[in-house]
C-alpha cells in the first residue's frame, strides 16, 4: 500500500458515517429552519419551506414569540413548568443517585456485580413499559391506592393519573434516574480509596470528608449526569402524556408535539424547537467539551 | 451468575462484617448499613413496578391491578385478545424486533469505522464529526425526529415515512454509542500493537483487520447490545416516522393504549420485548465471558455491566 493511500485510509474509513451524519442529521436540522422560517400556504395551510437563508421570513417565529411573551402568553406556563419540573427532577435524581452510587462503588463488596447489574437493568426495560408499570400501580383501584387507604379503610381518594404534577415529576425521576446513576458511579468508582484514607487520617470525617473530598472529586460525574438527565427531559412530552394526559401538566415537548399534529402549525412546531435548541445549545456544547476533555485525560 | 470476589480495597474490607476489622470505626459500619438500606429501597422502587407488569401479564382475569389467578391466556389462548391471536400485536412485535436487528446491523459498523477514523485522523473534519456525533447523543430526541419528519415530507427523499425512515432515524440517534464506546477502548489499546504488526510486515489495513478489530471486539459487542436495547426502547423517533399500523412498535402501542383500559395482553406484549432484550444481553454476556476467558482477563458480570 502506498504512502498516499495510507494517509487516506482514516478519512476513507470515516467517510460513510460522516456522509450519514450530514445527510440524516445536519440536513434535517436545516430543513427545520427552512420550514420554520418559511411560508404557509394561505389556502391549504401547508408549510412552504424557503430553502435560501437570505429569503427567510420570521413570521412564524414571531407568532411563537408572541405566545411566549406577548399579552396572550399561553405558551409561557408550559415553558416555566418544564423548567421547574426539570430542576426538581434533576435535584431529586442527584439526591437519590449519590448514596446508591456511593454504595455500589465503595461498600457493595461481594455483591458489587449484582448491584451493578441491577442498576443497569432499567436500561434494558423499555421506557414505556416502565411508565405502564406506574399507570397500573396508580390506577384508582391500583396497588398504591389500596396501600394508602389500607384496603379501603382510610377514606382517601387520591387521583394520581390526571393532572397530578407530583405523579409527573415522580415519573420523570423514575424514568431518567439511571442516566444519573451510571456517570456518578463511574466517577465515584475512580476515586482512589487511599485518598479517602488519607483525608480520614488527617481528621476529616463524615460530612467534611464528603463535602471537601468526595463531592469535588465526583464533580465530572455530577455534571455529566445532570446534563444527560436534564437535556432529554427538556424535550420530553410522553411522560406527562402517559401519567397525566392533562393540559395542566403539559411541558414544552407537548407544545411541540401538539403543533406537529395540528395542520398549518408545523412551522410553529419547528420555531418552538429552534428556540428550545437555542436555550440548550450552551449545555450541549458544554457536554461535548467535557466529554472530549475526559477522553484526552484518559 | 458469577459474583466477583471483593476487590482488595481497604475501605471495602472495613465495611464487611467479619472482614478485617482492626481499623474499623463504628460509624463506618453504620454508614455501610445505612447506604445498603437506601440502595435496597432504591432497587425495589426501580424494579418491583416492572415485575408487577410481568406478573399481571399472567393474570387470569381482564384486570391489570386485581390478581385473579394464574393463566397464560393473554399470551396464548384468549380467542381475540391474546398475543398469539391478535394479529396487530404480532405485527407490532415483529416490526419492533426487525427494527432492532436492522438498525443494529447498520449502526455498529458505521460507528466502529468512525471510531477508528477519529482515533487517528487529525484535523477540522474529524473534530467536527466528533462534535456532531456527541451532539446527537445529548440533543432532545424530538429534534432529530422532527428534522427527519420534515425532511421526508418536504424534500424529495427516495424514501417516505415508514420502516426505512424509522431505521434512518434510529441509526442516526444510536450512532454515538459505538463511536464513544469503541473510541474509549481504542485509547486504552494504544498504538503499539498496531506498530508491532506493521513492523512485522502487516499493511495498515491488515493491522486493523487482524490486530485492532479483534482487540476491539468486546467493545463492539457491548455497543451492539446497547444499540439493540436502545432501538427496542425507542419511542419518539419511531412514532414520528411511522406510516401507520404496519410500522407500529411496542412502545407506540403502549403509549396509545395504556390509559384506555386494555387487557393484560398489553403487559404480555411488553414482557415479550423485555424477554427479547434480556436474551440479547445474556447472550452477549456469555459471549463476552468466553472471549475474555480466552484472553485471560477479568470476566465477572460487574465488568460487563460496567461496560454497559
Amino acid at each position: 500500500m502506498g504512502g498516499r493511500l495510507q494517509r487516506l485510509l482514516w478519512p476513507i474509513l470515516g467517510l460513510p458515517s460522516i456522509v450519514w451524519i450530514v445527510l440524516f442529521f445536519l440536513v434535517p436540522l436545516y430543513v427545520v429552519f427552512c420550514v420554520s422560517f418559511g411560508d404557509v400556504d394561505p389556502i391549504f395551510r401547508t408549510p412552504i419551506p424557503i430553502w435560501n437563508p437570505l429569503e427567510w421570513r420570521f413570521d412564524q417565529v414571531a407568532v411563537v414569540w408572541d405566545r411566549l411573551v406577548g399579552p396572550d402568553n399561553f405558551y409561557l406556563p408550559p415553558v416555566l413548568r418544564t423548567l421547574y419540573y426539570v430542576i426538581i427532577a434533576v435535584v431529586a435524581c442527584l439526591v437519590i443517585s449519590f448514596p446508591v452510587a456511593y454504595f455500589a462503588a465503595r461498600y457493595a463488596g461481594r455483591y458489587r456485580a449484582l448491584v451493578l447489574a441491577l442498576l443497569v437493568a432499567p436500561f434494558w426495560i423499555s421506557y414505556m413499559m416502565r411508565m405502564l408499570a406506574w399507570i397500573n400501580l396508580l390506577q384508582p383501584d391500583g396497588l398504591v391506592n389500596a396501600v394508602i387507604t389500607m384496603g379501603g379503610i382510610v377514606p382517601l381518594d387520591v387521583n394520581w393519573l390526571s393532572g397530578n404534577p407530583f405523579t409527573v415529576v415522580m415519573g420523570l425521576i423514575y424514568g431518567y434516574v439511571p442516566y444519573m446513576m451510571l456517570p456518578l458511579f463511574a466517577a465515584l468508582d475512580r476515586i482512589n480509596p487511599s485518598l479517602l484514607e488519607a483525608a480520614r487520617d488527617m481528621g476529616a470525617g463524615g460530612f467534611d470528608l464528603f463535602r471537601r473530598v468526595v463531592l469535588p472529586m465526583s464533580m465530572p460525574g455530577v455534571i455529566a449526569g445532570t446534563l444527560l438527565v436534564a437535556l432529554p427531559m427538556m424535550g420530553d412530552y410522553f411522560t406527562t402524556d402517559m401519567l397525566s394526559k392533562s393540559p395542566s401538566t403539559s411541558m414544552v415537548g407537548n407544545l411541540i408535539n401538539l403543533s406537529i399534529a395540528t395542520p398549518g402549525q408545523s412551522g410553529q412546531a419547528g420555531a418552538l424547537l429552534i428556540l428550545l435548541l437555542l436555550v440548550l445549545l450552551l449545555p450541549m456544547v458544554w457536554y461535548t467539551r467535557s466529554t472530549a476533555k475526559a477522553e484526552v485525560r484518559s | 451468575m458469577t459474583v466477583s470476589p471483593a476487590p482488595a480495597e481497604a475501605i471495602l474490607e472495613e465495611s464487611q462484617p467479619g472482614g478485617r476489622r482492626s481499623r474499623l470505626r463504628g460509624s463506618s459500619d453504620a454508614r455501610a448499613y445505612g447506604l445498603a438500606t437506601i440502595t435496597t429501597i432504591y432497587l425495589l422502587w426501580s424494579l418491583v413496578p416492572v415485575a408487577i407488569v410481568v406478573l399481571f401479564s399472567f393474570n387470569a382475569g381482564r384486570s391489570r391491578s386485581t390478581w385473579q389467578g394464574f393463566s397464560t391466556r393473554w399470551y396464548t389462548w384468549d380467542p381475540d385478545g391474546s398475543v398469539l391471536n391478535d394479529e396487530s400485536i404480532r405485527i407490532t412485535l415483529m416490526h419492533t424486533i426487525v427494527l432492532g436487528i436492522v438498525a443494529t446491523v447498520i449502526t455498529v459498523p458505521l460507528g466502529v469505522l468512525l471510531a477508528l477514523a477519529l482515533d487517528r485522523w487529525r484535523g477540522r473534519i474529524p473534530a467536527g464529526a466528533n462534535f456532531t456525533v456527541l451532539i446527537t447523543f445529548v440533543i432532545p430526541e424530538i429534534a432529530l425526529a422532527i428534522g427527519l419528519l420534515f425532511m421526508v415530507t418536504y424534500l424529495a427523499t427516495p424514501f417516505g415515512l415508514g420502516t426505512t425512515a424509522q431505521v434512518v432515524g434510529l441509526v442516526t440517534f444510536q450512532l454515538a454509542y459505538p463511536v464513544v464506546i469503541c473510541r474509549a477502548r481504542l485509547l486504552t489499546i494504544g498504538t503499539h500493537y498496531e506498530e508491532a504488526a506493521r513492523d512485522l510486515g502487516a499493511t495498515a489495513l491488515g493491522a486493523i483487520r487482524r490486530v485492532i478489530l479483534p482487540m476491539l471486539f468486546p467493545a463492539i459487542l457491548v455497543s451492539a447490545i446497547i444499540v439493540f436495547a436502545g432501538v427496542l426502547d425507542d419511542f419518539v423517533i419511531v412514532r414520528y416516522l411511522s406510516s401507520g399500523a404496519a410500522t407500529e412498535t411496542t412502545s407506540m402501542r403502549i403509549y396509545q393504549t395504556a390509559r384506555a383500559a386494555p387487557t393484560p395482553a398489553l403487559n404480555a406484549m411488553a414482557t415479550i420485548i423485555l424477554l427479547v432484550s434480556t436474551l440479547a444481553i445474556v447472550a452477549g454476556w456469555l459471549f463476552y465471558r468466553r472471549l475474555n476467558r480466552r484472553s485471560g482477563s477479568s470476566t465477572d458480570l460487574g465488568s460487563f455491566a460496567g461496560q454497559l
